[in-house]
């Protein structure tokens, strides 16, 4: 066991906490107030070579670790979580499944763009009537022509609007369940793609977020990720390393909270005093740490088995759900700290709020997450 | 970073783990209803070189890492928190002479303890001073080449067991300035005037003694001092630092066997025609334990792994540890009483000892509620 980050992380580390500081923090509050996407974020994030943080560098990626991705991704949460779930979407769901399961032919045509962010990534498998139930998809790809044709609807997808591809599951064989999903790339120009009205939402202001409707979309064969029938599976991978992104996403999240609740802690004085020298203070703010700390570790744990090639879907379910449940306590907790302060919108700490809360419902409802680990603690053994 | 255990440490790991299951395990229900210190398990443990773990091979142990120990203490506690207590405490006892000592104390006082020979205790509590050293009455005087020892202390495990006790004491004249007014003292438990007092009644850990201890008028030769005096109440500290991963590690244990238990437990008992385990009301509470637990278990595995690599912050990992681990026993112990039903309420299952030897590790080594004054002590203390 070896818990130390090695130098390369702790340059990441360093890099990308100044990305968040010097330009994420003086960005938030506006992309919240606005709901305006912050396209400029996304391409400084690009100029540092971070959109393409898990591309090989034969790709023209950055080619670090899934370690490396958590900590870009807690270290811009820290300041604004909806900027964190732009780039997190980008990264693990959009992008890995091509790094993962795409053609050496593909990886060459789609990488270089996806890892210098020429090209913003999207993922869609939620659908109205299927979210958690992923092998029971609605959208169908038949195919015709050396084509296949994709007919219906995907919802909740993050980037919508703002992605030039979307890695699409659709049923090929709706007798099969699970065995009949397959996995497309599906460009945002294709005229048989067409994006709804962005949603308003709690939280995670400037993110977009949309239906995405596929009426007779056309997309060559060669657009299909791995064989037919191997969609499930792709989707299911994307989602283990989407949980280590938002994972982090709300270690950030919770960090900020803290080190707000903190400093406001030490300076605020009631009673003739800061109020951080009352116990009632001092046990919220170690029930918090302790739960950041927790919540860290966890996911550098699912990170690290994800990068030494050893099976990690529980750890990566535990780490959300624990993070996520730590992100909305804390957000919380740190906002009483604060007291009517925090209730108001000139602060951070309300919208910390809003933001934690869509943490513990995508990349699969923390119910689903306990489903996840029961499952695996349940199996024979 | 890698959170893999090294080969050296997943030996350590199997090899308790099998001898506890085999040998420990059968013991745990007799040992706990007879309330009887297992000297059975201590001879055991010693035979296989499980008190040397903490111990540094140059002084007669095997190991000397945080995080060996701390993985001995979580397979033994699986099975029986009793039983681990035999080398937390050992542990506990020894660190005052491992960090502190002078060369020529560790290697009178340490092989002994690491081969199992000698058993150690750590006193430090007394009536009107537990988490508040400064009230500590025990008083050391200076005779000579000798001290005399006069006080008493009390919850001291293994008290009534150990052959060699650390007795912390006030040195000073007038006594104000706790950081600098006490010392720490190896104290034979043949020196004269060293008595042991009544043995308390517990809710759980029943086969570790809780003794009182009384000094009255003992001896101690001031070669037996460790450090110099005014040091023992940095000594105290640093002992905690490296003593709460101990008690968050035999926490763990205590939450694993007890997850281990409802999980079996769920998979086998049937309701409404099958296993309670398809319910998923029975799944989350079991999803949330296994969660907790796990974080409890990267907690307690990082401050092991902080202590080897003497990383700094280590009070507050130390604590984190500790406090996180000790409420996730609890929890999880709580819920596995409830998932075994009326079952788990009957002594003829192991849920319910899990549960009462569980409530220990929120208390001693310093409450939780004093884990979370240090923690934001040190959070808040940072600009």
């Amino acid at each position: 066991m070896n818990l130390s980050l090695s130098s390369e992380q702790e340059e990441i580390r360093q890099l990308v906490r100044d990305f968040a500081e010097r330009e994420v923090r003086p960005r938030a509050e506006e992309i919240d107030q606005t709901s305006d996407f912050p396209r400029d974020l996304v391409d400084k994030a690009a100029g540092l070579g971070l959109l393409g943080i898990l591309v090989p560098d034969s790709y023209g990626g950055a080619g670090l670790d899934h370690l490396s991705f958590a900590l870009f991704i807690e270290e811009v949460a820290r300041f604004s979580a909806s900027t964190a779930v732009i780039l997190d979407v980008h990264v693990s769901v959009g992008t890995e499944p091509i790094v993962l399961f795409g053609s050496e032919e593909q990886k060459r045509r789609w990488l270089p763009d996806l890892a210098q962010g020429r090209t913003l990534a999207a993922f869609a498998l939620t659908e109205p009537e299927a979210g958690s139930d992923a092998a029971h998809l609605k959208t169908s790809a038949r195919r015709r022509d050396g084509k296949y044709i994709l007919n219906g609807s995907k919802i909740f997808i993050t980037n919508a609007g703002e992605a030039g591809l979307y890695v699409v599951l659709a049923s090929t064989d709706a007798s099969a369940g699970a065995g009949g999903v397959s996995a497309f790339v599906v460009r945002g120009d294709n005229p048989g793609l067409t994006v709804g009205p962005r949603f308003k939402k709690m939280g995670l202001n400037g993110s977009a977020i949309a239906e995405v409707h596929l009426e007779d979309c056309a997309v060559p064969e060669a657009d299909r990720l791995g064989a037919e029938g191997d969609g499930f599976r792709i989707a299911m991978r994307a989602l283990d390393s989407g949980r280590i992104g938002i994972s982090a996403q709300a270690v950030g999240l919770a960090q900020g909270a803290l080190d707000d609740a903190v400093a406001y802690a030490r300076e605020r004085k009631q009673f003739g005093k800061p109020i951080a020298e009352l116990q009632t203070i001092q046990n919220k703010i170690s029930d918090m740490a302790v739960k950041v700390r927790a919540a860290r570790w966890l996911t550098w744990q699912a990170a690290s088995l994800c990068d030494a090639g050893a099976p990690f879907t529980m750890e990566a379910s535990m780490a959300k759900l624990y993070a996520t449940d730590s992100a909305m306590e804390v957000t919380l907790e740190a906002l009483q700290v604060l007291g009517g302060y925090g209730y108001l919108e000139d602060y951070p700490m309300a919208r910390r709020v809003r933001d934690a809360k869509a943490c513990q419902i995508y990349e699969g409802t923390n119910q689903i997450q306990r489903v996840v680990i029961a499952r695996e603690l349940l199996a024979l053994s | 970073m890698n959170f893999q255990l090294t080969d050296e440490q997943r030996q350590i790991r199997e090899t308790v783990h099998d001898l506890c299951l085999e040998r420990v395990e059968p013991r745990a229900a007799a040992i706990d209803e007879s309330g009887e210190f297992p000297w059975d398990i201590k001879d055991l443990f010693a035979k296989h070189d499980i008190l040397g773990i903490p111990f540094p091979p140059e002084y007669g142990g095997v190991s000397g890492s945080a995080l060996s120990t701390i993985l001995a203490i979580e397979e033994i506690s699986k099975f029986c928190a009793t039983s681990s207590l035999i080398l937390a405490v050992q542990s506990l006892g020894s660190l005052p002479i491992t960090l502190a000592g002078s060369e020529a104390q560790k290697r009178k006082f340490l092989p002994p303890l690491a081969r199992g020979e000698q058993l150690a205790a750590y006193a430090l509590t007394e009536p009107g001073s537990g988490s508040d050293a400064g009230g500590m009455r025990t008083r050391a005087t200076r005779q000579g080449d000798q001290y005399v020892i006069s006080g008493s202390k009390t919850f001291i495990t293994g008290g009534s067991v150990a052959d060699i006790v650390i007795v912390f004491a006030r040195t000073d004249q007038d006594g104000d300035a706790p950081a600098r007014d006490i010392s720490a003292f190896i104290v034979d438990k043949q020196s004269p005037g060293f008595r042991v007092g009544k043995l308390e009644k517990k809710l759980g850990i029943r086969g570790s003694p809780t003794a009182q201890l009384f000094f009255e008028d003992m001896v101690v030769p001031a070669a037996n001092r460790l450090g110099s005096e005014g040091d023992g109440f940095r000594i105290a500290m640093r002992v905690l630092d490296h003593s709460r991963p101990g008690i968050a590690a035999q926490a763990l244990g205590i939450a694993e066997g007890a997850l281990d238990l409802a999980r079996r437990y769920a998979r086998e008992r049937k309701q409404f025609g099958q296993p309670i385990s398809a319910f998923q009301g029975i799944q989350f509470m079991l999803a949330d334990m296994a969660t907790q637990v796990e974080a409890a278990r990267v907690l307690t595995y990082t401050a092991g792994d902080a202590l080897d690599r003497r990383q700094p912050g280590i009070s507050l990992t130390s604590s984190m540890a500790k406090l996180h681990a000790s409420d996730t026993a609890m929890r999880v112990t709580t819920d596995a009483v409830q998932i075994l039903g009326g079952y788990g309420y009957l002594r003829e299952f192991p849920a319910e000892r899990m549960m009462r030897d569980a409530k220990i590790t929120q208390i001693y080594e310093g409450t939780n509620e004093i884990q979370r004054l240090v923690i934001a002590r040190e959070l808040l203390k940072q600009p």
